[in-house]
């Protein structure tokens, strides 16, 4: 059983004005893809950050591959790729030149060939680095991050500002890295991305992490949700453990009243559900999902409670 | 890969860049050697203004392929998240900031020698007299103006502004320094702003080695105290990444 590839216990950074992360704790096992998920300014990018090796914590312990990234060792830099927010690239370099000087910096590099293709760069080997579109430089960015053949790769919101073919791409760069064996740990405030890419998920919000799991098993112990429109056209909605009790007790009241139950749906809660249940500023008027839980034994009442969340 | 490897392979990187770059180019190594060309016309056939000239002109290579030079790049990379991007590499600082100097020193070098070339064929100043004076006044010179570039640099907030830093503090030091005239024939309170100065005494210097045939090493203690004061705030304001 191989050591986690990142361990976080207790983490807090502190700036000057504000807590950015408030006491995390989360493992990355080797060969996880992990997402932290979040709404921006959740701490995200300090926390990745901080395993990267650009800031120093303020307190807890942090682990990376066995080192601590706060002392930047150059055995930890050899075995890590970073695909930093934004960063620039040498502007009057071909970027085969590029991936060229990378690759020799690093102990065993990749093959640049190999890389170029992984990235999807193929054809633009001889292009100058000012002359590529923005996409392009994002497949660079990747490129980049892989020419030292490394363990463990950050991807700081990879695909923010990518059309959808383009985010697809990179997912599939992503799915091929996870195919490699390599550990990727991810931010992401696209949830559609953490569920498409990620074994498992952190869900942050105002520097905590509020939960972790695999992004199925997020909604797993929630309930289930049962929505259907009355007869005079209002949609009534609820959330149940027993959806078979319940759509028992709707259908056979509905039979025997001889209404149709129109719209009638089942649906378990997707991730998007339980990040916006839990990252939701309460103030906005989203509901505690218990208050609105009801027994299925209880009869339906009217009016149903629709619970209000931001879409 | 020894560190002296990586310092030398960015070092090929940077030299390739360099010539690539039509603006570094031409700010770097063309500006001075047009300053020459155009004040050798004006001075053509005044063996006086020619022998104040090409050793000016000699010290203001050195601050352009250094104080000049740097902050542009260093601001740029700074700005656009280059640097950053290479502090997550495995190159050690000591290695990329090495290769930096290395690139600024062969530009200089480069330059030096053009200027000196030009004086023996063109400007009637002959061959440097004083090899010795000349290395140490270039070496000293190069070390004293690449420092104070990179501190510059930490002072520059944002890479469109880098111009107007640059000039003001470079623009003001050659005119006051004798690159285009004897310094010693202007106002006193302009020579004492000079003598203060690290520039006017990289230029004695280089002047006594090429030209004059005099001993200036005094003048090597000015210098060498805005050496000791640029390394201290290039090393102490160092930024990898923008202010956000």
């Amino acid at each position: 059983m191989h050591a986690p590839a990142i361990l976080v216990r207790d983490l807090h950074k502190v700036y000057t004005s504000v807590e950015a992360v408030r006491g995390i704790d989360f493992e990355v096992a080797r060969g996880e893809v992990f997402g932290l998920l979040g709404p921006n300014g959740a701490g995200k990018t300090t926390t990745v950050e901080i395993l990267e090796g650009y800031r120093e914590r303020t307190s807890g312990i942090v682990s990376v591959l066995g080192h601590d990234p706060g002392r930047r060792p150059r055995a930890l830099r050899e075995r890590v790729g970073i695909v930093l927010q934004g960063g620039g690239m040498y502007r009057h370099v071909t970027v085969r030149e590029v991936l060229e000087h990378w690759a020799g910096l690093y102990p065993s590099p990749r093959d640049v060939d190999e890389v170029v293709e992984l990235a999807g760069l193929r054809g633009k080997e001889r292009e100058r680095t000012r002359r590529l579109s923005g996409g392009q430089l994002r497949r660079l960015d990747f490129a980049l991050a892989l020419v030292g053949d490394p363990e463990l790769i950050f991807l700081d919101e990879p695909t923010t500002g990518f059309d959808p073919a383009a985010r697809r791409a990179a997912w599939q760069t992503v799915r091929s890295l996870a195919d490699l064996g390599k550990t990727v740990l991810l931010t992401t405030h696209y949830l559609d991305e953490a569920q498409a890419l990620c074994d498992r998920v952190a869900i942050m919000k105002d520097g905590r992490i509020l939960t972790i799991g695999a992004p199925a098993e997020l909604g797993v112990g929630a309930l289930y949700r049962v929505t259907w429109r009355e007869a005079d056209g209002s949609v009534a909605s609820r959330e149940t453990a027993d959806p078979t009790g319940l759509l028992h007790q709707l259908t056979s009241s509905a039979l025997a009243r001889g209404e149709p139950l129109r719209d009638l749906s089942v649906t378990r809660p997707s991730l998007e559900d339980v990040y916006l249940d839990l990252t939701s500023d309460p103030a906005s008027g989203a509901s505690d999902p218990a208050s609105s839980a009801s027994d299925p034994t209880s009869g339906p009442s009217d009016p149903a409670p629709e619970r209000s969340r931001r879409v | 890969m020894s560190d002296v490897a990586l310092a030398w392979r960015q070092y090929r990187l940077e030299r390739k860049m360099f010539w690539r770059n039509p603006s570094a180019a031409f700010f770097n190594f063309v500006l001075p050697l047009l300053f020459l060309a155009l004040f050798g016309a004006i001075f053509a056939g005044d063996q006086d203004n020619l022998d104040v000239l090409v050793p000016g002109i000699a010290g203001m290579s050195v601050v352009s392929t250094t104080f000049v030079a740097l902050p542009y790049t260093l601001v740029f990379l700074r700005e656009e998240g280059v640097l950053k991007r290479l502090r997550g590499t495995p190159l050690p600082a000591g290695a990329y900031l090495g290769a930096l100097a290395a690139h600024a020193v062969t530009n200089a070098a480069i330059q030096l020698g053009i200027v000196i070339v030009a004086g023996r064929a063109f400007f009637g100043t002959g061959w440097p007299d004083d090899w010795l004076q000349l290395a140490a006044f270039a070496i000293a010179g190069v070390a004293c103006f690449a420092l104070l570039g990179a501190a510059l640099a930490h002072a520059i907030p944002n890479f469109e502004s880098t111009a107007a830093y640059v000039n003001a503090a470079f623009l003001p030091l050659i005119a006051i320094s004798g690159v285009f005239y004897d310094a010693d024939d202007a106002p006193a309170f302009l020579r004492d702003i000079a003598e203060a100065l690290p520039l006017v005494h990289v230029i004695d210097g280089l002047s006594g080695a090429m030209v004059t045939g005099e001993r200036a090493w005094s003048g090597l203690v000015v210098v060498g105290l805005w050496t000791a004061a640029g390394a201290v705030l290039a090393v102490r304001g160092f930024r990898w990444e923008a202010k956000k």
